[in-house]
């Protein structure tokens, strides 16, 4: 048992922390300064609501998938609609909280990492809207993968800098924009998408995530009269899971199920799943689970989900593991392209391949359950950027 | 009083950085050779990490081509071995907080110590984190050293009271690699150090790479770090690298004297 659990800031049981260089411990500080004073404050908390609904669009909707329900012929299925959000999923809840916060601290540039290049299209978004600098990190193969979100975010006036270093995927990109934040700490502020990274990042992005949760319980409680059996999510760091399970974490009658990316599978070294297949380490500056090896080396991880592929969870994820508040299962490639399809055709809505992970457990948990029992499935996404390399995957080619 | 302060008696002590297994560890042992006898007072061994988020591009590179080697936290302990057969100089293992906390922070203090490794410098374990390492470094005679930079100020008090065997003194923001000048005020950040700690020596390291800019930064501090460097060097010459680094070394030692 780590005696330091106690002592340091930001612990979710023994997970967490602030294991970064010195270099950035006073802007981490600065930060959660900052944040402490705002998130109480209620200008900047109708600044930011204000954001959400009119520009965002929140609240997103919670729409009762019939055709899927009656088609599984179990649980009362209900899709939350992230993807219907301003800039296509989630991640803009994270960011114009984030944003706002850097504008209020005297920040005037952001800089973010990004995989499927959904949170590097809000940042950049976030930032056109706020008059800020933004360079967005990101890595080679996946700005191969996402061609068509580093044009948006070129677009949206940021500069994308692909990330070659190590496998030169979403790891590396986060290697890189802390870096970055090292060489220009005072102007600049590190926009991190994904409830991972040093304290205070897992909490502050928590919180902004966590109105997905809010508004489900709501939702749910206005359509239904009761809350959901269970809440569903895909998992690579688990902002959007977080999102979706944080208001629920007290109401334990309330399966909480997190979506890792399996790739190939969970027995070859082509995956990604960090909870099924990881170790507790220490890495990007937080204590949780990782892939490595057996000398602490990270290993190379794998899925066909840009979004997902990275070795690390977020420290509550790992704290909500280890208690056994949230289950986390494995799901790989070919199911969510299963499920990707499968809700395409069956709901007339294509989700992002990350999100097409909690659909795929989905189409498993809900025949097992009664038609009296609900389940909610966090759309964290829309699939648009996905289509054609899942024509790829396919076989077809298809090239954007 | 630990070894690594022995280090700083003769005269301004050099400090040089080699990745081990760089290109391989049979290299390693004749760079560590070759730098204890052209005047190293310290040498930091680095262990390789997969994804080195503090360094530059050049210390990067030599990691990951140390890796490629098949170089294990294992085959440097035994390396180890192999250097203390001839070189006594002061060493210490600079690596990430990853590589220790995996292989068991006890387990790898307690072989650190029975090679004959004298501490430990972890760039991502900061003054807030630091109770999960050092007292058990301690309990194996191994010192935990901190790091200050420039954007340390009022925590530079904090850090040097409890720093071990020196305090590394980072002369710029940023990852390593030198960038040409050096810009920070040092003598304000060692004042400050001496002030908390007046025992304490401090070297300066991350942006040294010319005789000129150890020259220097020696005047306000008690050592000079030298790592991209000598990892540049390491890199070119590859396995006939050591004599390049014994003369590197040479010409360093000699501008700080």
């Amino acid at each position: 048992m780590d005696t330091n659990a106690k002592t340091s800031r930001g612990r979710f049981g023994v997970h967490g922390g602030q294991y970064i260089p010195e270099t950035l411990m006073n802007a981490v500080i600065e930060l959660e300064e900052a944040y402490n004073h705002y998130k109480n404050d209620p200008a900047f908390n109708q600044e930011l609501t204000a954001l959400l609904n009119d520009y965002a669009g929140r609240p997103s909707r919670l729409y009762y998938a019939e055709k899927m329900t009656k088609d599984l012929g179990g649980a009362k299925i209900y899709l939350k609609r992230e993807d219907l959000n301003h800039t296509g999923s989630h991640k803009i809840n994270n960011v114009l909280g984030q944003a706002l916060l850097a504008k209020k601290m005297g920040k005037i540039r952001l800089i973010a990492e990004t995989g499927a290049g959904q949170h590097g299209v809000a940042t950049a978004t976030a930032a056109a809207l706020m008059g800020m600098e933004c360079v967005v990190f990101m890595g080679k193969e996946d700005t191969e993968r996402q061609a068509l979100n580093v044009y948006r975010m070129k677009l949206l006036g940021a500069d994308v800098i692909p990330v070659t270093t190590g496998t030169a995927t979403l790891k590396d990109a986060v290697s890189e924009a802390m870096r970055e934040w090292t060489n220009r700490i005072d102007d600049t502020h590190y926009c991190l998408g994904s409830v991972m990274g040093p304290h205070p990042f897992p909490t502050i992005v928590r919180d902004f995530q966590s109105v997905i949760s809010k508004e489900i319980k709501a939702q749910m409680l206005e359509k239904e009269g009761r809350l959901p059996d269970a809440v569903i999510a895909c998992v690579g760091g688990g902002s959007n899971a977080i999102g979706a399970f944080y208001h629920f974490i007290e109401d334990t009658a309330v399966r909480l199920i997190g979506c890792e990316a399996a790739g190939r599978g969970i027995d070859t070294f082509e995956t990604a799943a960090t909870i099924s297949t990881g170790r507790l380490g220490i890495f990007h500056g937080m204590k949780s689970y990782f892939c490595q090896d057996e000398f602490g080396q990270i290993a190379p991880v794998y899925s066909i989900s840009a979004g997902l592929d990275y070795p690390g969870v977020g420290p509550e994820h790992a704290w909500l593991h280890d208690t056994g508040r949230a289950e986390y299962v494995a799901i790989t490639d070919d199911e969510a392209v299963n499920a990707f399809e499968y809700l395409s055709r069956t709901e007339g809505v294509i989700p992002a391949i990350e999100s097409s992970h909690a659909v795929a457990y989905a189409l498993k948990l809900a025949p097992t359950m009664d038609k009296d029992q609900i389940i909610v499935i966090n759309i964290s996404g829309r699939g648009d950027k996905d289509v054609a390399a899942i024509a790829r995957y396919r076989g077809e080619e298809l090239y954007e | 009083m630990s070894k690594i302060r022995e280090a700083f008696r003769n005269g301004k002590a050099f400090v040089a950085f080699i990745t081990c297994g760089d290109p391989d560890l049979e290299n390693t042992v004749e760079v560590v050779k070759a730098a204890a006898k052209n005047g190293a007072d310290l040498i930091e061994l680095g262990i390789p990490f997969s994804d080195p988020t503090a360094e530059g591009p050049d210390i990067q590179g030599a990691n990951l081509r140390a890796l490629a080697g098949g170089v294990t936290t294992d085959k440097i302990f035994e390396t180890v071995k192999e250097i203390r057969k001839t070189v006594s100089t002061p060493m210490v293992f600079m690596t990430y907080a990853n590589v220790v906390y995996s292989y068991g922070i006890e387990r790898f203090c307690k072989i650190a110590s029975e090679i004959g490794m004298d501490g430990m410098i972890l760039p991502d374990v900061p003054f807030e984190e630091k109770e999960e390492f050092a007292p058990t470094c301690r309990r194996y005679g191994l010192d935990f050293i901190s790091l200050i930079v420039p954007t340390s100020h009022e925590r530079i008090a904090m850090i040097a009271k409890e720093a071990e065997g020196f305090v590394y003194c980072v002369s710029s923001l940023g990852v390593t690699g030198d960038r040409g000048t050096i810009t920070t005020d040092i003598s304000a950040m060692t004042e400050l150090v001496r002030k908390a700690n007046p025992s304490i020596p401090c070297a300066v390291g991350f942006d040294i790479s010319t005789p000129e800019q150890a020259k220097l930064m020696a005047q306000f501090a008690d050592g000079v770090i030298v790592g991209s460097g000598i990892v540049r060097i390491v890199g070119q010459h590859g396995k006939n690298a050591a004599p390049y680094v014994g003369e590197y070394v040479k010409s360093m030692k000699d501008a700080i004297r």
